[in-house]
């Protein structure tokens, strides 16, 4: 064994362990924080095995898509969705935990026993590393056009819905119905305003002895 | 059509391989070949991250000194000759701070920020070339890498501002994601149709694509419109003036940098500078010509009646490289400083109007522009 194996052994399960860790901390934490961070350290792994089968364009195209937009915008999601709010514990939770481990444990078995079974048509010759974009961009438009294309359409489609939802032209006329909506307001302390009271000291935030010498 | 520029590369395969010359003269000492690979590896990467450091430190005092000259000040004078150590005080004031974690924050994500938003930032520069060798691993995949990379950064400012548990912070951080997002796609809308001209994404190639006809072939002139996309995303990725609404003073404190000091600040900071100098080296790469000179070296040697095969000139050659990839990168570096000091700050709506009411469409209408000029004028535009 040469070094460079050596290297691609040491990596493979680096970056298998990472991928599993991460995973399971994305299923098992409670933070939904901690949950989306994680989620991104599992693309990222996943990103680094497929550099590992040769297949640079799909590592960095998983890193670019998976981590720079979907999980960006999860964590999006998360952060401004302004509620901190504790469960109440449910009553005979473990029959739906229990439950929940079945049904993973039987899909794991399942995939397993699937990828074990199937005689998997290997090819013997090498990846092209240097050019595999290229050979993705001829089968894109030679054998696998019609995916590709209902695959532009299906992101056209989500597109132009994203739009519409955005817009809010075409919302049902009962929302203008509802106007006495509660007024919104972040979690906070009400505080009285500075300058209000009688006999606080006239002066503003920046002429605090604290900021002076800033 | 896709192999001219593996051609082009092959024929320019002469040139300093300092590679090669290391490992033979290492198993020439009797070390096996294996090892004296694994020698060599880390020896660029150590080279490069002092580089962009040092990059950075020079970049800190061009600001403070241009800044000066911009508002008629002289600037820090008496900390070296021209105060030119005035960054390193900088770096070591930094250093010797006391490191607080806020009460209330959450300190494993507090920590990992920074670490994450700077680490992205440095691995780019494994793609930037500053010779035909030189260059620490020309991938195929080259500037897309730098794109892909530099869409994690936003994860580590959102991870930070959540982190430092304070208004301004997550607004900070959730400001810089979404500009971040943004301006991504006209990014990667630009450097696409430069790809499409080099029918390559290795920075290498593209710099090849430009080389033979000095100044004029450089692809600013048949880019301009890419150009100007380019930059402008380039600058609103480095979160510069006019686009540094994230951590705008006035509005948000610091943004995201509120609760940090001492080291954990300093990585920000050093990150955004090397984030900028690595920013107006791609555009030296993609659009100024990388390492080539306005007149190109080859023609010089062949007045002058050197030989283009002998020692000296090859080293010449990498000299000149160097010097002309960094002259072009500092040359920008220059005018975002300048810019710093025009134009003032964007509003978060016109910043995202600009980002994808103006930007997005101009830029797919200049990609449209390009495959048409390419399948038209092959010639010109690398057909």
């Amino acid at each position: 064994m040469n070094l460079a194996e050596g290297v691609q052994l040491v990596s493979l399960g680096l970056l298998s362990f990472m991928m599993l860790g991460a995973a399971l901390g994305v299923v098992l934490l409670t933070n939904v924080v901690y949950s989306a961070f994680l989620l991104g350290g599992t693309f990222i792994s996943a990103a680094g095995i497929y550099l590992l089968l040769n297949a640079d364009f799909v590592a960095t195209a998983q890193v670019l898509i998976y981590v720079g937009a979907v999980n960006v915008l999860i964590i999006f999601a998360i952060m401004l969705v302004n509620k901190r709010q504790d469960f109440a514990p449910l009553p005979k939770a473990w029959i739906r935990k229990s439950a929940t481990a079945v049904v993973c444990l039987g899909l794991f078995s399942l995939l397993t026993t699937m990828v074990l079974v199937t005689p998997w048509n290997l090819s013997a010759e090498v990846a092209s590393a240097d050019s595999s974009i290229i050979e993705i961009g001829k089968h894109f438009f030679t054998d696998f056009l019609l995916p590709f294309e209902l695959a532009s359409v299906l992101l056209l489609m989500a597109l132009v819905g994203a739009i519409i939802l955005a817009r809010r032209e075409f919302l049902p006329e009962e929302s203008a119905v509802a106007v006495q909506q509660p007024i919104l307001t972040l979690p906070e302390r009400p505080r009285e305003l500075a300058g209000v009271t009688p006999g606080s000291p006239d002066r503003t935030i920046a002429s605090k002895p604290s900021d002076r010498n800033k | 059509m896709y192999t001219y520029g593996r051609k082009r590369r092959a024929e320019h395969m002469e040139g300093i391989d300092l590679q090669q010359t290391f490992i033979r003269s290492l198993t020439e000492l009797g070390i096996p070949s294996g090892a004296a690979k694994a020698i060599w590896m880390p020896l660029p990467m150590l080279l490069m991250i002092i580089g962009a450091t040092v990059g950075v430190l020079v970049t800190v005092w061009l600001e403070r000194k241009i800044s000066a000259a911009a508002q008629q000040r002289i600037g820090p004078e008496y900390i070296g000759p021209l105060g030119v150590l005035a960054p390193v005080a900088d770096g070591l004031k930094l250093i010797f701070k006391e490191d607080t974690v806020p009460a209330k924050s959450d300190p494993l994500l507090f920590t990992l920020g920074p670490v994450i938003v700077v680490i992205p930032v440095f691995l780019s520069y494994l793609i930037v070339p500053f010779g035909q060798n030189l260059v620490i691993t020309n991938v195929s995949m080259g500037v897309l890498l730098w794109i892909s990379l530099s869409s994690v950064v936003p994860i580590g400012l959102l991870m930070s501002g959540y982190a430092s548990n304070n208004k301004y912070s997550l607004l900070g951080g959730l400001r810089a994601a979404a500009q971040s997002i943004s301006y991504e796609i006209p990014l990667a809308l630009a450097v696409l149709a430069v790809a499409m001209m080099s029918n390559s994404l290795s920075t290498v190639d593209i710099v090849d694509q430009q080389s033979g006809y000095g100044i004029l072939g450089w692809n600013i002139w048949r880019q301009p419109i890419g150009f100007l996309i380019f930059w402008i995303a380039a600058l609103a990725e480095c979160e510069r003036i006019p686009f540094d609404l994230p951590e705008a003073e006035e509005e948000l404190v610091a943004g995201y940098q509120t609760e940090y000091s001492g080291m954990k600040f300093a990585l920000f900071y050093l990150g955004s500078y090397v984030n900028l100098v690595l920013s107006a080296l791609l555009v030296a790469v993609l659009y100024l010509g990388g390492w080539e000179s306005p007149i190109p070296t080859s023609l010089l040697a062949n007045l002058a009646g050197v030989s283009e095969t002998s020692a000296w000139l090859e080293i010449v050659d990498a000299a000149v490289g160097i010097t002309m990839t960094l002259l072009k990168a500092y040359f920008l570096v220059f005018i975002a400083i300048l810019l710093r000091w025009t134009v003032p700050r964007v509003r978060i709506d016109q910043l995202l109007d600009l980002g994808w009411k103006f930007l997005l469409p101009v830029s797919l209408v200049n990609l449209l522009l390009t495959a048409a000029l390419k399948i038209a004028f092959p010639v010109a535009f690398g057909g």
